[in-house]
This record gives C-alpha cells, sequence and structure tokens, in this order.
C-alpha cells in the first residue's frame, strides 16, 4: 500500500481495482464463458464451489500446508550477482523451479485438486504443452488418490518425452492429441471433448490463466502466492519494489501470478512472448477454448498455429486478464525469437548455475536483449521452471557445439 | 411464448408435427468436395431441414469424423464467405441452418454474418459454444436478420435452466441426446430420452434431439419422445468415405423411410 497506482489508464469508467476480481466472469472486455451447453453448469458450479472455499479457511490451511510441506513453499529470491554484472542491471529470481515437480505449475494444481476433492470428483484431466503441468497434475492426483488423464499433442510428446515418463511413473494416463497442431491448442481441445463426456466425475484441472470463466481468476488466485512472497522478499531483502518484473506467458499463469504481487506498486510488468506464439503482439479479439482474449488467427477466424522451440509457450491464445493488462496499459508484451532463447538458455546456466526451463529464459532472453535500457535498474524474473525436461532437446539443438571431446552419452546427443 | 410469428425453420417443423410426421434434419460439413450435390440429395431423400457446418480449425464438440471433414473441407479452401456465398446459389427446397463456432461469426462480424447468411436463403444459425448467457449479442443481431438461432439443451442442465434456454430458442431446440461429443454410438444413450422427455415437458417449440443419433432404429427410438432427429456424423462419414451423393441420399432414404413407417 502507499505506492500510487501507475500506468493505468482510465477510460471515463470508474477505477476498477487492477488486478481486481472479474465482473461478469471478464476482466474488461476479455473472458467469458464461451463453453458447450454441457459444461455451463459444471463451470457454474466450479465458480461456487471455489468461491466457497476460497473464503474458508480450512481449505486454505490445508493447501498452505501442502505447499510448505509438500511443494517446498516459499521459493527464495535469488540474487545473480554474476549475471548482474553481465547485463549491467541488478537481476533477482523468484525461483519457482525449486518447487517440488519443478515449476509454478503446482501450485495451481495443488489448489484445483483439493477442490476437485471437495466436490467430489475422483478423476483430473489436464493438457499439458511442455509436461510441466502435465506431471504437476499426476503428481496431485498420486497424492490424493486420484485417477489422472493428460491430454498432450503428439509433437510436445516426442520433444518432451522425460515428462512423459515421468507422468506414466506417477500413475496417470497420456493420451496423446493428433489433431492439427499436435501441440498445446490440440490438447486443450482434447481435454475439453473429454471433459464434455466425463464432467459428473472429472474435473478439468486446467494448467493456466485461460479457458472459460472461473478458470482464469482462479488460476491466478492459485498463484498469487508467487507474486505475495516475492513483493515481501523483496522489500525484506532490498527495500521497496523491483523497477521491473519480467515473466514468459503462454497461457500466462506464472506471469499473473509473480504480477499480481506488484499490481499496485510502480513495478513495470513484462511479459514476455515467443515471437512464433505472441498472442498479445500479434493477435486480434477472437474466441477459443472458452474465453474472449487476444488469439493469433487468419482472416476468417481459423486459429493459427503458434511456433516455438519451447512447448509450454507454443499456443496462439493468451488468458484474458493479459489481454486486459496490456488494453489499460498496466502490462508490456514483447516478443522474442528462439535463437534469443537458446542464447539465454546458455547465459543463466554459465553464469549462475541454473539451467532454466526454455520457457522461462524468454523471460531472460528480453531482460539480456533489453539489458541498455534495464541498466542500473531492479529486475526480477520469474524462474518459473527448471531446465531438466528440456536437455535432450537442447543436446540436439546444441550438442556440437558443448560436445569438443566429451564421449556422447549415447541416444539423443548430437544430431 | 413470446414468438408469435415463427421463421421459416420452425414454422416447417410446427408443420411437419401437426401432420404427425418426425422432422429428420442432416448435418453435412460444407465445403467437402460435392458438398452441394450432397445438400440436394438429402434433401431430395427426405430430410426436412439441413444444417451446413462451417469448418473450424478447433471444433471442440466434434468427434472424430466431423473432425476429419471439417479437416478436409479447410484444406480444399473453404471459407465462411464462400460457403455462404455458395448457399446463395443452392435451391434445395428445404429450410438450411449454419451450424459453426463462435469465432468464425465474431471475425466476420455478427451483423454482418447474420444478414449475409439471410441473404443467402439461411433460416436458422446453431453455434455450440456460444451458450445462453453469452448469446445476448449474437442473438440481437440475429433477431434483426429474421435468423432462427437454435439453442442447445443438455443433459446436465438444472431443472430450471430447461425453460430458460427454451424460451431463446428459435427454430427448435436442440437436445443434446448424451454426455459427448459428436459421433456414432452402439445404442441410443438414455439421456437422449430424458433430455427429449425434460424439454417436451417445458416448451412448445420443436424439440429435436442430436449428437449421438446414428442409425435409423436409433432415430426411431429418440422419435418415441422427441419431434424429431439431426443426424450427423452417421452422414459425413458416408460424406467422406464414400463421397458421393447417391449413398449421402440413400443413407438419408433409410432414416426417412424408418422415420415414416414406425412413427
Ligand atoms: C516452466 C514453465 N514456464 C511457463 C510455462 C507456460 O505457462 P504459463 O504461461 O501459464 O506460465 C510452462 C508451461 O508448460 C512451463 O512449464
Amino acid at each position: 500500500m502507499g505506492e500510487l497506482q501507475s500506468a493505468t489508464v482510465s477510460r471515463g469508467t470508474p477505477a476498477a481495482p487492477v488486478m481486481g476480481n472479474p465482473v461478469n466472469g471478464r476482466f474488461g472486455d476479455f473472458g467469458g464463458q464461451f463453453v458447450p451447453e454441457t459444461l455451463v453448469p459444471a463451470c457454474q458450479e466450479l465458480e461456487v464451489a471455489f468461491t466457497e472455499a476460497w473464503a474458508d479457511p480450512a481449505f486454505r490451511a490445508e493447501l498452505d500446508h501442502l505447499l510448505r510441506e509438500y511443494a517446498g513453499r516459499p521459493s527464495p529470491l535469488t540474487e545473480c550477482a554474476r549475471l548482474s554484472g553481465e547485463l549491467g542491471c541488478r537481476v533477482w529470481l523468484k525461483r519457482e523451479d525449486l518447487n517440488h515437480t519443478g515449476s509454478h505449475k503446482i501450485n495451481n494444481v495443488l489448489g484445483q485438486a483439493l477442490l476437485a476433492r471437495r466436490m467430489g470428483k475422483t478423476r483430473l484431466v489436464a493438457e499439458t504443452g511442455a509436461g510441466q503441468h502435465g506431471v504437476a497434475s499426476a503428481t496431485a492426483a498420486a497424492l490424493l488418490g486420484m485417477e489422472c488423464v493428460v491430454y498432450m499433442g503428439e509433437v510436445d510428446m516426442a520433444r518432451q518425452e522425460l515428462n512423459v515418463f515421468r507422468m506414466r511413473l506417477l500413475g496417470a494416463e497420456v493420451r496423446p492429441a493428433s489433431s492439427g497442431s499436435r501441440t498445446l491448442k490440440d490438447a486443450v481441445n482434447e481435454a475439453m471433448r473429454d471433459w464434455v463426456a466425463t464432467v459428473e466425475s472429472s474435473h478439468y484441472c486446467l494448467g493456466s490463466v485461460m479457458g472459460p470463466h472461473p478458470y482464469p481468476w482462479m488460476v491466478r488466485e492459485f498463484h498469487r502466492v508467487i507474486g505475495e512472497e516475492c513483493a515481501e522478499q523483496f522489500r525484506t531483502n532490498v527495500g521497496g519494489s523491483p523497477d521491473y518484473v519480467v515473466a514468459c506467458v503462454g497461457g500466462g499463469s506464472n506471469a499473473i501470478g509473480i504480477f499480481s504481487g506488484f499490481a499496485e506498486a510502480s513495478t513495470r510488468l513484462i511479459g514476455v512472448e515467443p515471437a512464433g506464439g505472441a498472442a498479445v503482439g500479434r493477435g486480434v479479439p477472437g474466441i477459443v477454448h472458452g474465453m474472449r482474449s487476444y488469439l493469433m488467427q487468419d482472416e476468417f477466424g481459423q486459429v493459427e498455429e503458434a511456433h516455438s522451440i519451447s512447448a509450454g509457450l507454443d499456443y496462439p491464445g493468451v488468458g484474458p486478464e493479459h489481454a486486459h493488462l496490456s488494453d489499460i496499459g498496466r502490462a508490456e508484451y514483447h516478443p522474442v525469437s528462439d535463437a534469443e532463447v537458446i542464447e539465454a538458455f546458455k547465459l543463466l546456466s554459465r553464469t549462475e548455475g541454473i539451467i532454466p526451463a526454455l520457457e522461462s529464459a524468454h523471460a531472460i532472453a528480453w531482460v539480456s536483449r533489453e539489458r541498455k535500457r534495464l541498466a542500473g535498474s531492479t529486475v526480477v524474473v520469474n524462474l518459473s521452471g527448471r531446465g531438466d525436461k528440456d536437455v535432450a532437446q537442447m543436446m540436439d539443438i546444441l550438442g556440437p557445439e558443448l560436445q569438443g571431446g566429451t564421449p556422447s552419452s549415447g541416444q539423443g546427443g548430437g544430431s | 411464448m413470446s414468438a408469435a410469428v415463427y421463421g421459416v425453420l420452425e414454422t416447417s417443423l410446427r408443420e411437419r408435427r401437426e401432420l404427425g410426421v418426425k422432422s429428420l434434419v442432416v448435418y453435412l460439413t460444407g465445403g467437402l468436395p460435392g458438398w452441394m450435390d450432397m445438400v440436394r440429395a438429402a434433401a431430395d431423400a427426405g430430410a426436412d431441414a439441413i444444417e451446413i457446418g462451417i469448418p473450424f480449425s478447433d471444433p471442440v464438440m466434434d468427434g472424430p469424423v466431423i473432425q476429419e471433414a471439417s479437416d478436409r473441407a479447410l484444406a480444399a479452401g473453404a471459407t465462411p464467405p464462400g460457403i455462404l456465398a455458395d448457399v446463395a446459389t443452392l435451391d434445395a427446397g428445404v429450410p438450411l441452418a449454419i451450424m459453426t463456432y463462435y469465432n468464425l461469426v465474431y471475425r466476420f462480424g455478427l451483423e454482418r454474418f447474420a444478414r449475409t447468411a439471410s441473404e443467402a436463403g439461411i433460416s436458422g444459425v446453431i453455434l455450440p459454444d456460444l451458450p445462453l448467457e453469452e448469446s445476448g449479442e449474437w442473438c440481437v443481431a440475429a433477431d434483426a436478420a429474421g435468423i432462427e438461432t437454435v439453442m442447445l439443451a443438455a443433459p446436465t442442465a438444472p431443472a430450471e435452466r430447461l425453460p430458460r434456454v427454451c424460451s431463446r430458442a428459435r427454430g427448435f431446440v436442440y437436445g443434446v441426446g448424451l454426455l459427448g461429443i459428436t459421433g456414432e454410438r452402439d445404442s441410443l444413450a438414455s439421456s437422449a430420452l430424458d433430455i427429449a422427455r425434460r424439454l417436451k415437458a417445458v416448451t412448445d417449440v420443436p424439440v429435436l434431439v442430436g449428437v449421438g443419433v446414428s442409425t435409423p432404429a436409433q432415430a426411431v427410438e429418440a422419435c418415441a419422445v422427441a419431434d424429431g432427429v439431426i443426424v450427423g456424423s452417421a452422414v459425413v462419414r458416408r460424406a467422406i468415405e464414400v463421397g458421393t451423393a447417391e449413398s449421402v441420399g440413400s443413407l438419408v432414404a433409410e432414416f426417412r423411410a424408418a422415420l415414416d413407417a414406425k412413427c
């Protein structure tokens, strides 16, 4: 409190709180509940159940307990001396990579799985891109004794083989999505088709701040812990608020989570999109997967396929609250190229001993590219996940460059 | 009931009902090679109305058969304005409806889509991802252009919801026969008769059941309660597997004969 509300552009309507609750299921013009009639009652029930649970101290206590004792929260805020030296600005990482299962996704999944159980559901359906949300869902299902089915694009199953194996090891069934671009977008389609048929016993455990209301709001609330911890850690360790908070944006959950801790601060909020999946940057308003938001589409409204080196960001849409934050000027969204991401992946590994997820490397890539503009500033990057899952893919890309003299460790090495 | 004057589609289905005939509505994916001849063949074989699908890249309510048809039509270059322009030249002799996903309509412009469809001779529009709560803007545009917006009603709806859905339905009410997406099933789900019964109890708008009505026998079974059926995947499978207007026509004729003989 006390810091001025920056950057909100008033357009004659009474100022709603920045990042407040959705009104009529919408953030400004974005959001809504564009789902098949079969799912409308389920979405409405979910909204009621979440509202009740979120106001119930017992539910909150159980979730907090799991986040602490099972997932390992709070995650540290690590100052990066060597990276800062190289870039010329002071950089901290919010270490979501250190959570159990290796990414921020677990925050949301533990919340939704507890909620699903409270609603009497016995089965979780999830979509996954990089496999991190699928792994988190499979983990929560194992923890709570629920059945779990994860849809994953065939292309992603190939490039994130390790996570496919982890999900199966955790007892989940992984079903390939073989239509369309065979990536995240198609996995969402399949998960929704499953949910239409199984809605009475299943909860759709959606993995980002997207989809029909109440998901964009509910998933944000479950990730709010990132921003709240981070704001407190920064205040205590450094003082005040950072000049910049930077996060990668696929659907946008890790970004919304960290942004929510700084909505009222003067901090500039930066979302980084892959150049080949820049829904805010290149999209126009459209409706898919239950929401109205920015969407990459052709002149007729056919959804375009995204193309990104990172499976978790390979998505042509974006969560509706990001569309709104962009519209009101509270957050900025910028694209980075695959080549910049590869450099950032190497940069963080080399300077800090932290191998980032390819998704998170997008945020690093923007900071690295914009180092002149950021000179002397304080910058917090949300390190949404760790890079172990990406190592096999990066071996193919970097193999020849890094392999000098080292014996190849068999499959997957140097192509 | 607020609608005192019915549109072309609803008038025609009400007339069937008064004559004691069960209605047969056939779905075909627009833009498939030869689709216009298939529409004519379906009408000639006794379909009372035809739904023309405008293919969408991400059809979440559709199973593998209609997904495949959509992909083929898109690959063949199908577009919303192209299909509407073709429809304008199509004299099928029965009421026509468009079935598509909301983004294509939204992108086209709600008013422009409603007007263009109406000028092309379309009577009704069905948008499976536009539920009652989100339908306000579209319905204003549709009503103004004289387009009948068919609403879907699903087995999951609580009792209080059905009358609200029905009061916004024009043309007919589309009772979703099962929990799931489009596609053929071995038997008619018990939910098909349940939803038909629940709808008949609250509305006087024609009640048709679709999704999972795959054979003439299943159509007859559904029509024990419903005013008619919508047959999609079974017909579309003919359209993509055999690919001739005759094969589509002969399947539609089987449905027609069964409904006329046994209902
Ligand atoms: C590590 C990591 N970061 C980010 C994302 C992208 O999701 P979101 O934009 O919802 O944070 C993913 C998705 O798979 C991920 O695994």
